[in-house]
């Protein structure tokens, strides 16, 4: 029974494809929070598995450039957009689509609003504006006196 | 394939299919081994033809919609409710407008938070001060962290205020936000999602959700600032903070430090991080556990004279 159900399951895992959860995904040159940043990846957008090492997977996207994106960035799910330009057309099962921009979004932020007078979103605003790259961040511990264990590469 | 995208897709593949999973299951054993009552109904009632293959695909989802947790909230989702729960904090504790500080905070803490378990999120890690002597510090889910004046000056260097940032990541990568959701809260909101064709929201769908939203925003504002995380929620976060401490390269002792300072200035019953958090003396004897006998990290002169410069004068 068991083997049953498992040799229907691996018959069905097909190609590795992931899918970008974040607003912006980072596609680095190497597998590190230091590394470079050679591409950027929008919300939904498709990458085909190359390989894994620990948490980061070595992958690209169709025209852009290969490179490492950690798995926090990514999902088996396929994420429906609101644009239409959907990636989900060939999922066949719902059950399989994280609904972006659904559930709580900027609509239920906006009704959120409405019901507290008291409630303020600018210094939110502010705070989601200061983006800090992996230079900055490589040349700030450098200048601290800071040694990174293995490159940040552990 | 890592194991926690394994995991997702083992799910996902399990979902796809669960009709013949579910018909091999009966047949073998007898349904022994089914949990929710849904699947069963659905497939039995299809088998026994007293409902169409639509309304059992319906009961399925509604039962998998009633069965999920905070563990099915999107990234996408988890920013938005992290919004909401940052702007609720500066509702009570104002935000201090120091340029220079703030600039300090997110270099210093966007670095700690990508050496983390979960560098990415929706709309990443960002830190802001709070202007208050009170000794305390917020973390909202998704990444947004906020600390106080009171909690920055407790910190004799650069080593200590990472420790304070790698706490709060902690938090974040542990979902300790989203799990003091009650249970059963979501479950309105999520069977709104599970209606298939729900592709836009009407009124009343948008107030229900709101409404789900509201009371989230609810449960974890009151438990990070009344009530405060299970002692084991700190546990982790220290664990959590003490392997990005690590990975980056600063003090691990630092953590130890600042809490010693902390035991020093807290004053039980005194209202903030005293009320919320377990006693620095518990937590730096487990702390200590933690880090071993590793070697502590050498001060450094600029780096001790750029974090005076930035934290001057607060």
């Amino acid at each position: 029974m068991i083997f049953f159900i498992f040799s229907v399951l691996v018959s069905v895992s097909g190609a590795d494809e992931l899918t970008v959860q974040v607003k912006s995904g980072k596609v680095r040159a190497r597998p590190s929070f230091l590394g470079k940043i050679v591409a950027t990846l929008s919300y939904g957008d498709r990458v085909t598995v190359i390989r894994e090492e620990s948490e980061w997977v070595l992958a690209n996207k169709a025209g852009s450039p290969q490179g490492w994106i950690h798995i926090s960035a990514l999902t088996d799910d396929f994420v429906e957009l609101s644009s239409g330009t959907s990636n989900a057309e060939t999922v066949a099962s719902s059950d399989e689509l994280a609904l972006a921009g659904k559930g709580f979004n900027s609509d239920v932020e906006a009704e959120f609003k409405t019901r507290d007078a008291d409630i303020d979103f600018t210094w939110i605003d502010l705070m989601e504006k200061i983006i800090i790259s992996p230079e900055q961040m490589e040349g700030f511990l450098k200048m601290g006196g800071i040694t990174v264990p293995d490159g940040g590469e552990e | 394939m890592n194991l926690w995208i394994k995991k997702n897709r083992f799910t996902s593949i399990t979902v796809l299919l669960l009709p013949v999973i579910i018909w091999s299951v009966i047949f073998f054993t007898g349904c022994k081994t089914i949990e929710s009552l849904g699947e069963v109904g659905g497939a039995v009632g299809v088998a026994t033809g007293t409902m169409t293959q639509d309304q059992a695909d319906s009961l399925g989802r509604a039962s998998k919609a009633v069965a999920k947790t905070f563990a099915d909230i999107t990234p996408e989702q988890e920013y938005y409710i992290g919004r909401a729960v940052g702007a609720t904090v500066l509702k009570t504790y104002k935000p201090y407008d120091n340029d220079k500080l703030n600039r300090y905070l997110n270099l210093l803490g966007q670095t700690m938070a990508q050496a983390s378990d979960k560098p990415e999120t929706f709309g990443g890690y960002h830190f802001l001060a709070m202007d208050t002597d009170e000794i305390n510090a917020f973390a909202a889910p998704g990444g947004l962290i906020f600390v106080s004046r009171g909690m920055i000056k407790l910190c004799d260097n650069e080593d200590d205020l990472a420790a304070v940032l790698a706490h709060e990541v902690g938090h974040v990568q542990n979902l300790h936000g989203l799990k003091a959701i009650e249970k059963g809260r979501l479950n309105s909101a999520l069977i709104i999602l599970a209606t298939e064709g729900a592709k836009s929201f009407g009124g009343k769908e948008l107030a229900e959700l709101t409404d789900a939203f509201e009371d989230s925003i609810g449960d974890i504002t009151s438990t990070m600032m009344n009530s405060g995380y299970a002692r084991s929620a700190e546990h982790e976060a220290d664990e959590s903070a003490i392997i990005i401490i690590r990975r980056v390269g600063y003090n691990p002792y630092g953590l130890v430090e600042m809490l010693e300072n902390m035991d020093r200035e807290l004053k039980p019953g005194g209202g903030g991080f005293a009320d919320t958090h377990p006693d620095p003396k518990d937590r730096i004897a487990d702390i200590k556990e933690m880090i071993g006998r590793a070697t502590p990290v050498a001060s450094n002169a600029a780096r001790q004279k750029r974090f005076e410069r930035n934290v001057q004068g607060i």
